[in-house]
């Protein structure tokens, strides 16, 4: 059975977690050469429905066909053997070995005597990249990469196994926008080759601009299947999250007081390798746009000011005050919050549960004569859930178990709930749904405007930072090389010239 | 065409949700049974006599005592092998101390060392980044040589009824003093695993040290406490000893890190860290303390019992473990 013709095909699939239904009665047809959009909100299935085509999960009901032909369900090796090949919203690679290793873990060039041979594996890595038209050393270890070289590092790993159909969960969450322009070469190459391609973003221009097919889930139900062209983007949006929307990711002129002391000043900061020498002034209720290319350090920068590596020469001054920050339980009681870039790693304890990890950076104030008081701890995550709108069945949800987003959101959470004056955000709406974004980049303006906050926001996703920065700043060479009021950038073609620097 | 297997992964990944229960029920379960097993068995052979059930509180208590503190050393992420070794050295320095200066004056020679001891394993792993693996079995080399050295491997006697009631023989009404120790060790680690905001760090550390240090817990210092308290909490252990046994040797707590260890394990904390339990730890020392009595009771010799035992806690722990990943 399935579609004919069709390369893979889902047919009645639904699945529980503990009792949860989390999928339902879905029908899915993946067509040779053909890019199939999935969209949904947080938490809507879209993860699932794809771990159950690469074998990962058994649904309780439902088939999967390829080739028109019934497979055994729940199993990966089955899956792969068919040809599948997936890019897990969750980084799937081992840290310790190199870039090259990883690529070809289990399927390593043999060289004398069976013995693996780490320059051939090398080479073929590089020729890989070099398709791409990116550049990361196959050597390095996957440890230090960044989280955009990381999922670059997973698209060559699935481009090395000749997949016949290609799983993309969201592969440009944390790409700029030159490497996500790279990536639809790419997917356009593979589309030639006969490459069927699922691809999950939240970002609408993306699946408008690579899309020949949309499927659009909700609460783990297909509401909505038909050519991409046939939906306008309004409409796609109000199928995702359920109700009409507006989108207001339009910029509000405005004016930022900057005459007296300003709330966060760096001067000289040198840190790490990337910074070398960063002097900035955030005022009070003002949001910067921090924007360079990958590897200019803007995450560096941010993570310097929190503590995580402490600045080796440079000031920080907080309302005119110089502080000291070694580490970031100083920062924190400055006033600062980090959220960070990657969340899995550097933003929860993926085993702990929703609430554990919410209350975390809380735990020494939600205290009574020394003890937690959890009673206001479970009051206060409940408010958070409701007021992030975080999918869970409970509040003792581990968060591994949560989908890709609502996780963004819990961090975002737990730090709001902090308090901060200075609030510094790496990538933010990584993984967030069209809903939660606005949600988000409300926040961010009330947090500046009626809180009076400073907010250093750096995101690769230039529309958004567009929407509520007051002013760019442009770090190249670990310097700020340009500060650029918003009102004078005119376009996000604009910003993007001056983040390439011409 | 295969009909829907419903043995995937996927059900693995499922069952992730439970872990924590799991592992804990395991050793409360194990203790049930072995204890139902013993009861029906060695009725004969006074199991279930009040006098004997006390005794096998009193001879756990020092591995339950130190048990405890292990956890948060294992939940940070970390380990400590010196434990043993170090009760021995506290046990003779606090006879020492006694002999010369009075009771005080050795129960707070007895911590001290504990504590330095604790500070020191606890600044060479966080300051100088070695692993505690190889530190603490360092240490426990030092610590031991250093007891022998000092003592000259012979028993330095307490003569003194106050400390050896406190800390061993004696009893308070009906209760055995080290009953009691144990009890209070139960109550104050579970407090203060689950209830104070360093419980949550410690956790929070072993579950994932880069997160929690980016979310404002000082990681390091949380490990160095966790080391400094377990060794100040090795070295009441030794003074147990010290009082049930009327002196001080650096042979009092041989080996004992093993049993420690196990007893952590079989509760329910993980090996690598950020889940942990204390009621389970106390649990798992008093299974361990229940085999160890039941297999005496049984007639084995003592390299049966050794046989025995190990494959005993293997098992518990492999049923700990194939509910947890299944
Ligand atoms: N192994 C699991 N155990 C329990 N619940 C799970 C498990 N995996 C997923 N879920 C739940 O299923 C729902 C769907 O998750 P899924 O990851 O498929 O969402 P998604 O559409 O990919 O969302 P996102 O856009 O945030 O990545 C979520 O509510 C999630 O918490
Ligand atoms: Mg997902």
């Amino acid at each position: 059975m399935g579609a004919l013709g069709s390369t893979v095909s889902l047919r009645g699939i639904g699945k529980s977690f503990n009792g949860v239904r989390v999928l339902e009665g879905i029908d899915l047809d993946l067509f040779p050469g053909e890019v199939h959009a999935l969209v949904g909100g947080n938490g809507a299935g879209k993860t699932t429905l794809m771990k159950i085509l690469e074998g990962v999960y058994a649904p309780d009901e439902g088939g999967v066909f390829f080739d028109g032909e019934r497979v055994a369900l729940g199993s990966a090796s089955q899956a792969r053997a068919r040809g599948m090949a997936m890019i897990f919203q969750e980084f799937s690679l081992v840290p310790t070995l190199t870039v090259a290793q990883n690529i070809f873990l289990t399927r390593e060039a043999r060289g004398r005597f069976g013995l693996l041979d780490d320059r051939a594996c090398e080479r073929r890595a590089e020729a890989l990249f070099r398709e791409l038209g990116v550049d990361i050393d196959p050597r390095r270890p996957v440890g230090s990469l960044s989280a955009g070289e990381k999922q670059l590092t997973e698209v060559a790993k699935a481009l090395s196994q000749n997949a016949r159909a290609l799983i993309m969960d969201e592969p440009t969450a944390s790409l700029t926008k030159s490497e996500t322009e790279a990536l639809f070469t790419i997917v356009a190459q593979l589309k030639e080759r006969g490459i069927a391609i699922v691809y999950i973003s939240h970002r609408m221009e993306e699946i408008f601009a690579v899309s020949d097919r949309v499927t659009v889930l909700r609460d783990g139900r297909v509401v909505a299947s038909g050519e991409a062209g046939s939906l306008s983007m309004e409409e796609m949006i109000e199928l995702i999250v359920g109700r009409r929307m507006e989108h207001s990711f339009q910029w509000q002129p405005r004016s930022v007081e900057r005459s007296g002391v300003p709330l966060l000043e760096i001067s000289g900061a040198v840190a790490g390798e990337r910074v070398k020498g960063v002097s900035l002034k955030v005022h009070r209720g003002e949001v910067i746009g921090l924007v360079g290319l990958m590897g200019s350090g803007r995450s560096e920068l941010l993570q310097a000011i929190f503590g995580v590596r402490p600045l080796t020469a440079g000031a920080i001054r907080i309302g005119g005050v110089p502080v000291k920050i070694r580490r970031p339980s100083d920062a924190i009681r400055a006033g600062i919050a980090l959220i960070p870039e990657d969340r899995r790693v550097q933003g929860l304890v993926m085993g702990h549960s929703l609430r554990d990890n919410f209350l975390l950076p809380l735990l020494d104030r939600f205290t009574r004569y020394g003890f937690i008081d959890d009673r206001l701890g479970r009051r206060k995550a409940q408010e958070a859930v409701r007021t992030m709108d975080i999918r869970t069945d409970s509040l003792a949800k581990i968060v591994r178990l949560l989908s890709g987003g609502n996780q963004q959101k819990v961090v975002i959470a737990k730090w709001l709930a902090a308090g901060p004056d200075i609030l510094l955000m790496d990538e933010p709406t990584a993984g967030v749904d069209i809903g939660a974004k606005t949600e988000i980049i409300a926040v961010i303006r009330k947090l500046s405007r009626d809180e009076g906050k400073a907010i250093l926001l750096v995101s690769s996703e230039l529309p958004e930072l567009l929407a509520v920065s007051d002013r760019v700043a442009l770090l190249r060479g670990g310097r700020i090389e340009r500060e650029v009021d918003r009102s004078a950038i005119e376009s996000e073609a604009m910003l993007h010239r001056l983040i390439q620097g011409n | 065409m295969s009909k829907p297997s419903v043995t995937g992964t996927g059900e693995a990944r499922h069952r992730d949700a439970e872990r924590f229960e799991w592992r804990q029920y395991v050793v409360y379960g194990g203790f049930v049974l072995v204890f139902l097993v013993f009861s029906a068995a060695l009725f004969q052979s006074g199991f279930l006599t009040a006098n004997n059930l006390l005794n096998i509180v009193r001879q756990t208590s020092t591995i339950t005592v130190v048990a405890v503190a292990m956890t948060f050393v294992i939940a940070s992420g970390e380990i400590d092998l010196s434990v043993g070794a170090l009760a021995g050295l506290a046990s003779v320095t606090t006879a020492m101390a006694i002999a010369q200066f009075g009771v005080l004056a050795g129960i707070a020679a007895g911590l001290l060392t504990g504590l330095v001891v604790g500070l020191a394993n606890g600044i060479l792993v966080t300051r100088a980044g070695i692993p505690s693996f190889l530190v603490t079995l360092g240490m426990m080399g030092i610590t031991t040589g250093v007891a022998m050295w000092i003592t000259g491997t012979a028993p330095v006697p307490i003569e003194r009824e106050s400390f050896n009631n406190v800390f061993g023989s004696g009893n308070l009404g009906p209760i055995p003093s080290l009953f009691l120790w144990t009890l209070l060790s139960l109550a104050v680690g579970h407090v203060a695993l689950r209830k104070i905001p360093y419980g949550r760090k410690i956790l929070a550390t072993g579950g994932n040290p880069i997160a929690a240090s980016f979310t404002g817990v000082d990681t390091a210092r949380t490990k160095l406490l966790a080391l400094a308290i377990c060794g100040v909490v090795a070295a009441l252990g030794g003074m147990l000893y010290a009082g049930r046994l009327h002196s001080g040797r650096f042979q009092w707590g041989q080996g004992d890190e093993l049993s420690v260890i196990a007893a952590v394990i079989l509760g329910g904390t993980s090996l690598s860290g950020g889940v942990g339990s204390v009621v389970g730890a106390v649990v798992g020392s008093l299974l361990i303390g229940l085999i160890n009595n039941g297999l005496l009771l049984m007639g084995l010799e003592y390299s049966q019992q050794l046989i025995v035992r190990g494959a005993i806690i293997i098992l518990a722990v492999a049923l700990a473990r194939r509910n947890a990943s299944a």
